[in-house]
């Protein structure tokens, strides 16, 4: 039995080369200010998102998971990932999701000929902000029980519900929404549309959320009597269920955000370094700890990457997205430890004692307490490798 | 980046696979842990022949992908032959720094026909080190060895002991011992398998290869080994979690299947996580060694996170049963001690972390 080329844990040299190529990419193309914004942690800015995206778009490297023809690369997993992870590392501003992994895919697998040459372009280049209009107060883990209903009326369809959770909806200039077609479906899956909503339609309304970190990313969205043109329901009436499967097994690429979470745990080596803190052998074991938990997943993300075939959503993109959210959120209290009484202080500026990224740190910390909900809480993701992988 | 095995890799695997299975059920496992000897000679000359007791010294058997693919096996079925320790582990290190006549006993080892074991371990040695209390001390043109190694695993049934000990003039060196030579004390470990206390009062040895500083070879040998119990770990891993799914969509109480309570569900499936986890890690330091890089930090590494993966796993898995899994004739209990006692072997979680630890400050991110 002679070893063969299989098993290879090394990039190949056109891997490496590539990644090369992209680690100097970011870091040349992309503003130095906008990365470090994002490196900082800073809420988002529009205008650091669009900036950037548009340089991505401009080299034709916002949207290398589309098709080809409408500006896909057709790269491999792991070529995709390579893509990913230095973007991540360099802090660049990633493709909005709404637009590069949630809508977009959608109407380029789903939509007419007419909806891809409408929204497919200005979708790559953020020249629209899309936003999502998929939970609802009485729909969240049980998404298919919706209410937000959309009845045909000549040319148009009339929608009444509310939408809830909508993520930088403030910014928003279109929403992609699931709405009830046929509340008369034998099944409650079966009566669902996917539709295209321009936000400026009369009748919608937005209701800023303000979180626990007082934060403003999230919405609730009110449709009174908004008519909406009938040729921007995607795909066919009543399949909006299995469009939006779609996009949910898309959205949770990416979900792990590795290297954003191992540039966070470098920030808490570095500021742990300079307050003494790492001295402290309680703490450091937990940060060797957490080193090690992330690169256990980054290596489960390769293996996911490198055996996927066909572009099909993964069922242990489950795993990612799970233990993801874990170590995400492991990392802000690491953090938020390192602060210790420098995290009470919140917004008070840099004219005190108590540092800014101190002052961030508890404010993350509870902010990031989403993560294991979003995507599809970590229970539906338990519940999902039960049934699909264990068989449960 | 590659993670799929080549075909020869699958036909070994499942050879082994086969092997093991047509051997090992619950009971026939049990009649053998049970007997003098503990492991099966037969099952021993069916391993020689598929040619896996040379793996990683015998140059056409192949490597420690071939290496990580059997231990898995191995630890799937929980049989008791000690493959590593009495035969790969040592003899790796025979086929490192051994003179050409004492690598000519590799052949017997690779046959089947003789058993060796690595006497490093001593009292109080807890984290892996090359740093060891018996001495070497020359007599005229030759070299005796005293002081005491323990745990010696595979230490009772040995034929020939590699043993490390302190040189006169510092390092440690690596001599050969004929096991007839010294006094053992042979023992059961808690998990089933065999060890011994052995030793050495001014025992005749002979260096293996020079009498020189072997450090970096010990070094080596013990990242190897680590591996390969690593793989050991996630077949037995697989196979607890195996057994707990079909358990729970078996077993019924309150009129229904296990499988219905989510209480249940949601805990099999963070064990599917830990598992994915461990074996990630495992894949990477196998993989980390058969491309020459016999780094102790990432034998730590993986080794963390199968400790780490092992006890939640064994825990959930025996919980998940019920009484059952407790008991002495079901095997997920047996599956626990074998991955507490991997645990246990070669520094615990804790004695990793604190290599980890160890060097934090020596880079900013982490990376693979």
């Amino acid at each position: 039995m002679q070893q063969e080329a299989a098993m290879q844990l090394a990039l190949t040299p056109e891997e490496a080369a590539f990644r090369d190529e992209l680690r100097t990419f970011y870091r040349t193309e992309i503003p130095a200010e906008i990365r470090e914004r994002t490196r900082a942690g800073a809420e988002v800015s529009r205008d650091d998102v669009v900036t950037s995206n548009k340089i991505l778009n401009d080299h034709g490297l916002a949207v290398p998971n589309w098709p080809v023809e409408w500006g896909g690369k057709d790269w491999t997993p792991t070529q995709q990932q390579i893509w990913l992870d230095e973007m991540q590392l360099a802090s660049v501003p990633e493709p909005l999701t709404f637009n590069a992994n949630m809508v977009g895919p959608v109407i380029a697998e789903f939509g007419s000929q007419e909806l891809k040459e409408r929204f497919l372009p200005p979708t790559a280049a953020v020249d629209i902000w899309w936003c999502q209009g998929f939970s609802e107060p009485e729909a969240g883990s049980d998404l298919a029980s919706l209410r937000t209903t959309a009845l045909r009326d000549g040319d148009s369809y009339v929608v009444n519900g509310q939408k809830t959770w909508t993520t930088l909806g403030q910014y928003a200039d279109w929403i992609f929404c699931l709405v009830r077609t046929d509340p008369n479906a034998p099944k409650k899956q079966a009566g669902i549309s996917f539709l295209l909503i321009d936000m400026n339609t009369p009748g919608i309304t937005l209701r800023p959320i303000k979180l626990v970190d007082g934060s403003y990313e999230v919405n609730e969205v009110f449709f009174e009597d908004v008519r909406v043109p009938a040729d921007q329901l995607v795909g066919e009436e009543n399949r909006g269920w299995g469009y939006a499967k779609f996009l949910l097994g898309n959205e949770r690429n990416g979900i792990a955000q590795v290297g954003r979470t191992k540039l966070r745990l470098a920030e808490v080596k570095e500021r742990a370094t300079a307050n003494g803190l790492i001295d402290d052998l309680l703490f450091a074991a937990r940060l060797a700890e957490a080193e090690n938990d992330i690169l256990a997943l980054e290596l489960t993300q390769m293996r996911v990457a490198s055996g996927s075939k066909g572009g099909k959503p993964n069922p242990a993109s489950s795993v990612l997205k799970l233990r993801g959210s874990q170590l995400q959120q492991n990392a802000t209290e690491l953090l938020m430890e390192v602060a210790g009484p420098d995290a009470l202080p919140f917004g008070a500026g840099d004219g005190i004692a108590s540092p800014v990224w101190a002052q961030r740190s508890a404010p993350r910390y509870l902010n990031y307490r989403k993560t294991s909900i979003y995507g599809g809480s970590n229970e539906v993701q338990r519940t999902i490798i039960a049934s699909t992988i264990l068989g449960l | 980046m590659d993670f799929q095995l080549s075909e020869e890799q699958t036909l070994l695997r499942d050879t082994t696979r086969d092997v093991l299975s047509r051997t090992y059920d619950t009971e026939s496992r049990l009649k053998v842990v049970d007997s003098d000897l503990g492991w099966s000679r037969d099952v021993w000359n069916q391993l020689a022949e598929i040619g896996i007791l040379g793996l990683g010294f015998d140059e056409d058997a192949g490597g420690q992908i071939e290496i990580q693919v059997v231990l898995t096996e191995i630890g799937r079925r929980l049989a008791p032959e000690p493959v590593v320790h009495a035969a790969l582990g040592p003899g790796a290190l025979i086929a490192e720094v051994g003179t050409a006549e004492q690598r000519a006993l590799l052949d017997e080892v690779a046959a089947g026909e003789r058993l060796l074991a690595f006497a490093h371990s001593e009292p109080g040695m807890r984290r892996p080190t090359a740093v060891v209390t018996t001495t070497a001390a020359r007599e005229g043109d030759s070299w005796v060895l005293s002081g005491r190694k323990n745990p010696v695993l595979a230490g009772d049934c040995a034929d020939t002991l590699v043993v490390s000990a302190a040189l006169p003039d510092g390092g440690t060196g690596l001599f050969v011992v004929d096991a007839a030579a010294v006094h053992r004390q042979p023992y059961r470990t808690f998990d089933g398998q065999r060890g011994a206390q052995i030793d050495f009062d001014r025992v005749a040895a002979e260096p293996l290869g020079e009498a020189v500083e072997a450090s970096a070879a010990i070094g080596h040998t013990l990242v190897r080994i680590s591996s390969a119990l690593c793989a050991e770990a996630l077949g037995a891993m697989e196979e607890a979690l195996r057994l707990t799914a079909e358990y729970l969509t078996q077993r019924k109480q309150f009129g229904v299947t296990l499988s219905k309570f989510q209480t249940l569900t949601q805990r099999a499936a963070d064990m599917y996580v830990s598992l994915e986890l461990a074996r990630s890690m495992t894949l990477y330091a196998a993989m980390s060694v058969a491309d020459g890089d016999l780094d102790p930090t990432i034998a730590a590494r993986a080794k963390l996170q199968i400790g780490r993966s092992g006890r939640h796993i064994s825990q959930e898995a025996i919980q998940l049963h019920g009484g059952i899994g407790v008991t002495d004739e079901y095997p997920v209990g047996h599956y626990a001690a074998r991955l507490t006692a991997i645990e246990h072997t070669l520094g615990s979680s804790q004695d990793q972390l604190h290599v980890l630890v160890g060097q934090l400050g020596d880079y900013e991110v982490v990376t693979v």
